[in-house]
């Protein structure tokens, strides 16, 4: 890093370091908390019914068969919950027009989709429980589905929610610049396509899962989720439960990936507390792997037909699409599905030069399941859309791919920006991170293996991708809107006797290395070991209020809060120091666990010396000298309402012309996420994203049957990416740190995810282009290739 | 995901086996490898009362030549199979094909016989047997009898297995030194059941042995191909693949296997050994 110097760039300094984990033994061991390794004295399970049917009126139960199995406890249908919990309405108030009908934990008139829970056994064991389900007698009356994204809007398509006259939740339009007069010149090419992009899920390693347990003696409720945003949950169990938010606790130990699956409301675990508090005894839901094929949000499913306009040089002129994205039957609760498609209208494009540009959404309601948040929110879509056109384009005017994007990336020197989207961008460097690409992948060696291979019969493409990736958002993306999610993010940092510090952060671990990167930060700003330093993070009894894990943001606001309180800290430390050891405080400094002299580095007094003397022999100290070694600091965006990262991909494929496989022979990706933390975790971020980008692009996909059964929902059908397909993924990063915070981190999580599908879908079309074929369909199955070829 | 409530038993003895198996009621089921019925049980398709394991049975296990046959016991497991010398030797198809099923951990517990015994369409061992002119040897309380490959496996997911039979022994010729294999599938991730599978024994110009997999409802012997290679070579088999009875899947339509075969075949051809 050749930055300046920073109040980090000390002697043991781990900021910048690829730190191990130092929970990593921890969970290789087995000896990780998960919320299935939870055993509570009195603790019941819960399996749940779920509709068979897309759609399907609930004519009524009978349950007598189920009631007699041995261990049920309990059997509840949606109707029973209707007194002891409020529905829920997936809308926020910024994104004007957006509707969606209330939802309650289980559906209690009409089911409407497949998966959707309709009854609900409580057990003994979950094997019981799964027992008594199946001689639940459903009296389920099938009604017509309307599950096709693109006949959503059709006449005779039947109408999901009748109040609503028609199944449109939500549509928004984007404009700037004349679009209409670009198109209509003659000295531009015009190349329009449409692309579609298929469902796909998260597949979390650990499913979804709670524990809850009410306690009726203090109207307690504790709730242990595997899940993402604690405080988040216990504002809405507080609120549709009735219960004072102070007498929510949430608890997120362990978590096996979360990927965004984690930070929606689900019937059946909301059902879960219900049950826990009716029952006043422990009920634990895990989800096995068919319900969270059914249940967990799916993603994406969006049909989109854009065009672009270039002139003969390569300059982009105009962009102008039209998206479609099919939701489920409701918006998700509480941050919505529209979230999606609003950043497809604000992304697409965005690292370009563009002034003309128009972008329409409408987010459509079907009988399948819903779809809502899952990692890098959109930038698929954005990002294939618009390099996908941009590809086309440059091979229709003759011009390089990576050419044509130097002409059109906004130049590195013109920071601050706003885009046609109006998206406020500062700090980026497109140029600087496209050039490292092209250099570091020797683009014009594989040009001229491409050109040998063709003439063998081997093709092979090179794709690239320009992106940019929301993160650290500010308030203006939920909170603004209603939303009980906190955008800033609060740490406490708290000296022990022992000399060690206790940190506690509202930022969340998903096995991303979130409590890694706290405990570097906290014990290079302070001055200690990273071993003397205890992260505590997931419990909001214990932990300062905040956000949680999305939107890429937990180094870059929760990392900052840690600085600053560490920094705190230290200030508050130093001052104690310089009274005892009658010295000024600003010639001190602490370094590995002593408070020592700033110049020479001797040592003046241990840290435990020190906190043994405020903690156990105060007297030894002035009267009026009131120590506080705890330090609270709280760190939310302010100037932008995101913090933006760019990167720059490419992809280099071998297409089987004759069977229509694609193998990724390579994968790289130079990423500006700001200052790197830990070198090894965000490389691990970035490949992670990759192959969750290549799964969307190549393999995976929700595949349903025109009356909304999803039929893939298995291990063995739904085909997640495996380590045998996947390519070396070289990772590169560019550092240039956001202006708006101290530490200068941006995020990282999500740029694979969102970049690696246009890569790897523009890498396909270079390797068929001399056949006369392209493919704009997500996945790329080997069928839709060959289809693509003309051979089936 | 959990089963339903079943009865376990693991007899010492093939007699012993029979008899427990003779429990209709219980809708008895022998277990072999696990690897297909327990995530059946789980997905509650199958739900058998009474599980019969067969690994304690020393007599089904292991393999040995005799006579110009190899016998292969029921319960030989897939990596046995892949470690064995004599396979080796005498199946040079078996080293073709077996690191395509599934993944080293399912190859250590999945079985021949309970591959011969489940009929999976999509499965390489039938095509294998197929095309090497196996015998499937079985047992029941009526005694025992043996039936060429090709006329046991007979829909999907069915066999000539009567109920209260097991596999006990598979037997294959050992190859010939004027014998050749070749071997190809397509299959979206490596261990994936096939989208398109082929098996070939091609014994000289004028004669081959074609078997398919994972493009109709079970493994199926191409005979007008195997006819047409002798008159026309490889391009004419290839063309002579339209009276099979290709079936869809989730990953490629009737039409589309009916390209991915040719193109199996095709390849299989040229890397035979
Ligand atoms: C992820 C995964 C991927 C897979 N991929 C492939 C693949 O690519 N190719 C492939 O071929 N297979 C594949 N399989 C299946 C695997 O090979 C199975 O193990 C095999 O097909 C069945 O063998 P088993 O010994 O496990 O049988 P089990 O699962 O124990 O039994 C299967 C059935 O056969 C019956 N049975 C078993 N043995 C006998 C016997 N001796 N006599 C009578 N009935 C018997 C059982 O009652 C049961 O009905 C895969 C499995 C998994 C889990």
């Amino acid at each position: 890093m050749n930055e300046p110097l920073h109040i980090f760039d000390r002697p043991n300094s781990y900021i910048g370091r690829s730190v191990p984990r130092p929970d990593a033994r921890r969970l290789l061991e087995g000896r990780g908390k998960f919320v299935d390794d939870l055993q509570l004295p009195r603790m019941l399970h819960a399996a749940f019914l779920r509709s068979a049917h897309s759609h399907a009126r609930i004519d009524g139960f009978d349950l007598d068969a189920a009631r007699a199995m041995p261990g049920v406890v309990a059997i509840y249908t949606g109707k029973d919950f209707a007194d002891h919990v409020t529905p829920y309405v997936g809308t926020l108030t910024h994104l004007a027009g957006l509707r969606s009908a209330p939802q309650m934990p289980m559906a209690m008139d009409v089911a409407r989709w497949q998966g959707e829970p309709i009854a609900m056994v409580v057990a003994q064991s979950r094997a019981e429980a799964e027992d008594a389900v199946a001689m639940i007698d459903a009296d389920l009356h099938p009604l017509d589905a309307a599950c096709d994204t693109e006949s959503a809007l059709d006449a005779d398509t039947p109408v999901i929610h009748e109040a609503f006259g028609s199944n449109l939740a939500w549509e928004r339009l984007v404009e700037a610049g004349d679009v209409d007069a670009v198109f209509s010149r003659n000295d531009v090419t015009v190349i329009k396509r449409t692309f579609r992009f298929g469902r796909h899920t998260g597949v979390t390693l650990e499913p979804r899962a709670s524990v809850v347990e009410y306690d009726p003696s203090e109207n307690r409720l504790t709730y242990w989720y595997s899940g993402q945003a604690p405080h988040m949950m216990q504002a809405i169990l507080a609120k549709h439960l009735d219960l004072p938010e102070e007498n929510v606790r949430v608890v997120a130990h362990d978590v096996g990936g979360s990927f965004g699956i984690k930070i929606h409301t689900y019937g059946d675990d909301i059902a879960t507390a219900v049950a826990a508090k009716l029952l006043k005894r422990p009920v634990k839901f895990v989800a096995d792997r068919h319900e969270s094929f059914v249940s967990d949000i799916h993603a994406r499913d969006h049909v989109v037909t854009g065009r672009i306009a270039v002139t003969a040089d390569g300059t982009i002129e105009a962009l102008d699409f039209d998206d479609l994205t099919g939701i489920g039957p409701y918006s998700m609760y509480p941050r919505t599905s529209a979230i999606e498609c609003n950043q497809v209208l604000n992304l697409t494009g965005a690292p370009y030069k563009l002034r003309n540009y128009r972008a329409r959404g409408r987010v459509v309601f079907q009988n399948k399941n819903l779809m809502c948040q899952y990692r890098a929110v959109g930038h698929p879509i954005a990002m294939a859309v618009a390099d996908g056109l941009v590809d086309e384009a440059a091979a229709a005017i003759g011009v390089d791919p990576a050419e044509i994007r130097r002409r059109n990336l906004v130049p590195d020197d013109t920071y601050p920006c706003v885009s046609a989207s109006g998206m406020k961008f500062d700090d980026l460097s497109h140029e600087k991170t496209l050039d490292r690409l092209i250099s570091e992948m020797r683009y014009d060696d594989l040009r001229a293996d491409q050109a040998t291979c063709r003439e063998k019969g081997v093709y092979r493409g090179i794709g690239l991708v320009s992106m940019v990736e929301v993160a650290n958002p500010s308030p203006m993306f939920y909170g603004i809107g209603g939303a009980p999610i906190s955008a800033q993010d609060g740490a406490t940092v708290r000296l022990d006797a022992g000399g060690a510090l206790h940190v506690s952060s509202s930022i969340t671990e998903q096995g991303q290395g979130t409590n890694t990167i706290l405990a570097q930060i906290a014990a290079e700003v302070f001055g200690v070991d990273m071993d003397r330093v205890k992260v505590t993070t997931g419990d909001t009894d214990n932990v300062p209020y905040g956000g949680g894990t999305w939107a890429s943001r937990g180094a870059g606001i929760g990392g900052e809060a840690m600085l600053l309180a560490s920094k705190a800290l230290k200030d508050q430390v130093l001052d104690v120091a310089g009274i005892l050891l009658q010295s000024e405080s600003e010639s001190l400094d602490i370094r590995s666990g002593s408070v020592v002299d700033a110049d020479s580095g001797a040592e003046r007094i241990s840290l435990r010396d020190l906190a043994r003397t405020v903690y156990y022999r105060g007297n030894e100290l002035p009267s009026d000298v009131k120590p506080e070694l705890i330090a609270t600091r709280h760190y939310r965006v302010t100037d932008f309402p995101f913090v933006f990262t760019n990167s720059a991909m490419a992809a280099h494929v071998e297409v089987d012309v004759e069977s229509g496989f694609v193998r990724v022979l390579h994968f790289w990706a130079v990423e500006d996420c700001g200052r790197v933390i830990n070198p090894q975790l965000v490389d691990e971020q970035i490949r992670g994203g990759v192959v969750q980008g290549i799964g969307g692009a190549l393999y995976e996909e929700c595949v349903y049957s025109e009356d909304g059964q999803l039929l893939n929902a298995t291990m063995a059908d739904y085909l997640v990416p495996m380590a045998g397909e996947m390519p070396d993924i070289s990772v590169f990063h560019v550092e240039t740190p956001t202006k708006t915070s101290v530490l200068g981190a941006k995020g990282a999580g999500e740029a694979g995810t969102g970049g690696a599908p246009a890569a790897v879908m523009n890498a396909v079309n270079d390797a068929l282009r001399p056949l006369g074929a392209s493919i704009f369909q997500m996945p790329m199955s080997p069928e839709r290739i060959l289809k693509a070829l003309g051979k089936v | 995901m959990k089963a339903p409530d079943f009865v376990y038993v693991r007899p010492g003895s093939i007699a012993e086996a029979l008899a427990l198996l003779a429990d209709t009621d219980a809708d008895a089921t022998p277990l072999a490898g696990g690897q297909s019925l327990m995530p059946m049980m789980n997905f509650r398709v199958a739900a058998p009362g009474k599980l019969v394991d067969l690994n304690g049975l020393a007599e089904l296990r292991g393999l040995r030549v005799e006579n110009g046959m190899v016998r292969i016991g029921a319960m030989t497991r897939y990596a046995e199979l892949l470690a064995s010398d004599d396979i080796r030797e005498n199946i040079p198809l078996f080293g073709l094909a077996l690191p395509h099923v599934a993944h080293a951990a399912i190859r250590n517990r999945g079985t021949i016989g309970g591959s011969v015994a489940l009929a999976d369409p999509a499965a390489e061992i039938p095509a294998l047997l197929l095309v090497l002119e196996a015998e499937i040897h079985m047992q029941g309380l009526a005694g025992t009898r043996a039936i060429a490959a090709e006329d046991f496996f007979l829909g999907l997911y069915e066999t000539a297995l009567q109920e209260g039979e097991i596999v006990t022994e598979i037997v294959v010729p050992a190859r010939k030194t004027t014998e050749q294999f070749g071997f190809y599938e397509f299959a979206r991730r490596h261990g994936d059941y096939a989208m398109a599978g082929v098996a070939l024994k091609v014994g000289g110009p004028d004669h081959c042995r074609i078997g398919f997999f994972g493009v109709a409802d079970r493994a199926i012997r191409a005979t007008r191909a195997e006819v047409a290679y002798r008159d026309g070579g490889v391009p004419a088999a290839m063309a002579a693949l339209d009276d099979l009875p290709f079936d869809g899947d989730l990953n490629a339509a009737a039409k589309t296997k009916r390209h991915l075969a040719g193109i199996a075949l095709k390849r299989a051809f040229e890397g035979i050994s």
